[in-house]
């Protein structure tokens, strides 16, 4: 994992002390915490523009930027937050640069879409961040470092010719690039049936790259997919996809949900805090959410204010 | 040397003098060479760094981006100047944006080459001139290939920036030689150069010195060698004298030489073969119009081709393109 801007927080990154459990609550209840603090604070009116929130997701990124390293490259897209947080742990740059702050991580300019720090970028526009990953994969290639580049797509982003064309570039190049497919089942307010045919898997497979498919919440599972596949990666050369079915509790971006509310009541109920939460005991998890309570505040305290 | 060769010569010279360069485009690879053979022999001796890639632009223009961002120096094809709208979303929202929206945390010096232009039959989506469409995005330069200007001294230049480059290349230079500056003079024209700070150099030709012209004309690539041929023989034939400016780099625009020019001339034509209307032209006029007005004896003359499609027939084509006789006509009229 990358370190950046300063001073991190541990109550949300995590302490070496607490066990590999604790760790996995307190990354995702960051991530939680932080996109719920944003939605209230754009209804407080402290915020312009949009938001992509990623609650429900969370446990995605957490596993992913487990097995990271130094040098390994990032690239996410309009719901990068979850992502940019477990890569970096940055809460303060994250929030002032939404806030549009020249303390900022991008001063600014970027805003909640368009994040850069080293080793992570993300950029708004669906499907063209895939080229880009797998260039940063060629530059890895070229230089003959062991590094990776990986990517963050959804299902919606299937529909952009952009990732075909650079899945097929991948595969006849063996590109080191991990393609991170976060299936959350609708794209914007459209579900996966009107959106796509045929089978996610197979338009991978179609190029000859290998899929892990895993429908999953739980951090632990995709903890250890990401592992292997990273692992296989960085071993065997790329690319690969890791397949990730998942569900987001939120809207698309503010106020714009009409999914039924019924599917997504049920999807709270296997959420990834609820479903990793019960590896705790009340007091643990109770420990951690307090702590994390306190650093979110500080957070935003400290990013109010910064010029 | 004819400008293919001088071309390929530069890109070898790029490939051999910095390891980050890496080309990448649509069958470059030996023994075909590209399209227009300009990489030819490139890739036996630059076998990683000189990729034929599948028939897939965005992604040409994708990756090419991400190699950019990690620290290398991509020079990409697109085989045909007409697909580069194919690469319009990288351009525009991605390549052109990333030191901007990230506060310069960092660069993507991608350069795009394109092979554009009619007057060879090739038809509709094959013979277009669509940088136009490209001039004015911010932070992106658009830069012209034209017989005036040595490529060795634009890629070097290029190589030192860190901003991206669309370079296009119209087809009918790659066979002509480089006629570049001898004594102060090229062929039978004077020749000098101007270089702002910042920017490429653009080229002055005229049979006269320039207190003695009447008429600046403003062109370049494929466009500004014809331009020179009615230059010179105005001035031989008819003593309408006139100075061509010749810019390399055509956004940002470096006004500052036309300006000179159009101080001493006081009259205005601008030569483009891309489509007319929201164009080079119209924006050199509106540019022009506003810092000369009180220099300019009549409007600015604004040569493009048809707004139309590039027919194949080449006797329609010939008439839907600018060629030489209509840049004679404005060249006169503007000289009054």
């Amino acid at each position: 994992m990358a370190v950046v801007q300063g001073v991190l927080d541990e109550r949300l990154t995590g302490y070496a002390r607490e066990s590999r459990n604790e760790r996995l609550y307190r990354r995702m209840r960051f991530i939680r915490r932080f996109e719920e603090t944003l939605l209230s604070l754009f209804d407080q009116g402290e915020l312009n523009g949009t938001t992509h929130a990623c609650i429900g997701q969370e446990a995605d990124a957490v596993a992913v930027m487990e097995h990271l390293r130094d040098g390994d490259h990032v690239f996410s897209n309009h719901r990068c937050h979850g992502h940019y947080l477990a890569q970096s742990g940055d809460a303060v740059g994250l929030l002032a640069e939404i806030m549009g702050k020249d303390a900022g991580v991008c001063r600014g300019l970027g805003g909640s879409q368009h994040i850069c720090a080293p080793g992570f970028k993300s950029n708004g526009v669906q499907g063209g961040i895939v080229p880009a990953a797998a260039g940063i994969a060629l530059a890895n290639q070229l230089s003959g470092s062991d590094a990776i580049s990986v990517v963050f797509i959804g299902d919606g982003t299937l529909g952009e010719g952009a990732v075909y064309e650079t899945l097929n570039i991948a595969a006849l190049w063996r590109l080191p690039l991990l393609v991170v497919c976060e299936d959350n089942a609708w794209a914007q307010s459209t579900p996966v049936s009107a959106n796509l045919a045929g089978s996610m898997r197979h338009r991978f497979e179609a190029f000859g790259i290998p899929v892990r498919e895993i429908d999953s919440t739980d951090v632990l599972e995709l903890d250890d997919a990401a592992a292997e596949e990273i692992q296989e990666l960085r071993r065997t050369g790329g690319p690969r996809v890791l397949l990730i079915h998942t569900y987001r509790l939120c809207h698309h971006s503010k106020n714009d949900d009409d999914r039924p509310a019924a599917e997504v009541e049920a999807r709270w109920l296997v959420e990834p805090l609820v479903v990793h939460g019960k590896r705790l005991t009340d007091t643990e998890r109770q420990a951690i959410d307090d702590s994390v309570e306190a650093a979110i505040s500080d957070v935003v305290t400290t990013a109010k204010g910064l010029a | 040397m004819i400008f293919a060769k001088e071309l390929g010569a530069t890109l070898r010279a790029c490939l051999a003098d910095d390891p980050r360069v890496v080309l990448l485009g649509e069958d470059i690879a030996d023994p075909y060479g590209g399209a227009f053979k300009v990489t030819r022999g490139l890739s036996t001796d630059f076998p990683d760094r000189v990729r034929t890639t599948p028939i897939s632009e965005g992604a040409i223009a994708g990756v090419s981006a991400g190699l950019a961002l990690a620290g290398y120096r991509p020079i990409a094809e697109i085989m045909f100047g007409d697909f580069l709208t194919l690469t319009f979303d990288q351009v525009v929202n991605h390549i052109t944006k990333y030191e901007a929206m990230y506060a310069g945390q960092a660069h993507c010096p991608v350069i795009l080459r394109a092979p554009s232009g009619g007057h060879r039959g090739y038809g509709p989506t094959h013979s277009q001139s669509l940088e136009k469409h490209f001039l004015g995005v911010p932070h992106l330069r658009v830069v012209a290939a034209s017989l005036v200007h040595d490529p060795r001294r634009i890629f070097a230049e290029l190589l030192q920036q860190t901003s991206p480059a669309l370079y296009v290349e119209h087809k009918l230079l790659y066979p002509e030689n480089l006629t570049l500056a001898e004594n102060g003079r090229i062929g039978g024209l004077l020749a000098s150069e101007h270089s702002s700070p910042g920017a490429l150099p653009s080229v002055f030709l005229s049979a006269v010195p320039r207190e003695r012209c009447t008429v600046t004309v403003l062109a370049y690539g494929y466009q500004a060698a014809l331009a020179a041929r009615v230059v010179e023989r105005l001035a031989l034939e008819d003593e309408i004298f006139a100075e061509l400016v010749v810019p390399s780099q055509l956004a940002p625009m470096d006004w500052d030489p036309v300006e000179r020019s159009v101080s001493a001339t006081g009259s205005l034509v601008t030569v483009e073969e891309g489509t007319a209307g929201w164009s080079w032209g119209t924006e050199a006029a509106a540019v022009i119009s506003r810092r000369l007005f009180q220099r300019l004896r009549r409007p600015v003359e604004i040569v493009a081709s048809d707004s139309d499609i590039v027919p194949s027939s080449k006797l329609k084509e010939s008439s839907m393109l600018v060629g030489a006789d209509r840049i004679d006509a404005a060249v006169r009229v503007a000289a009054a």
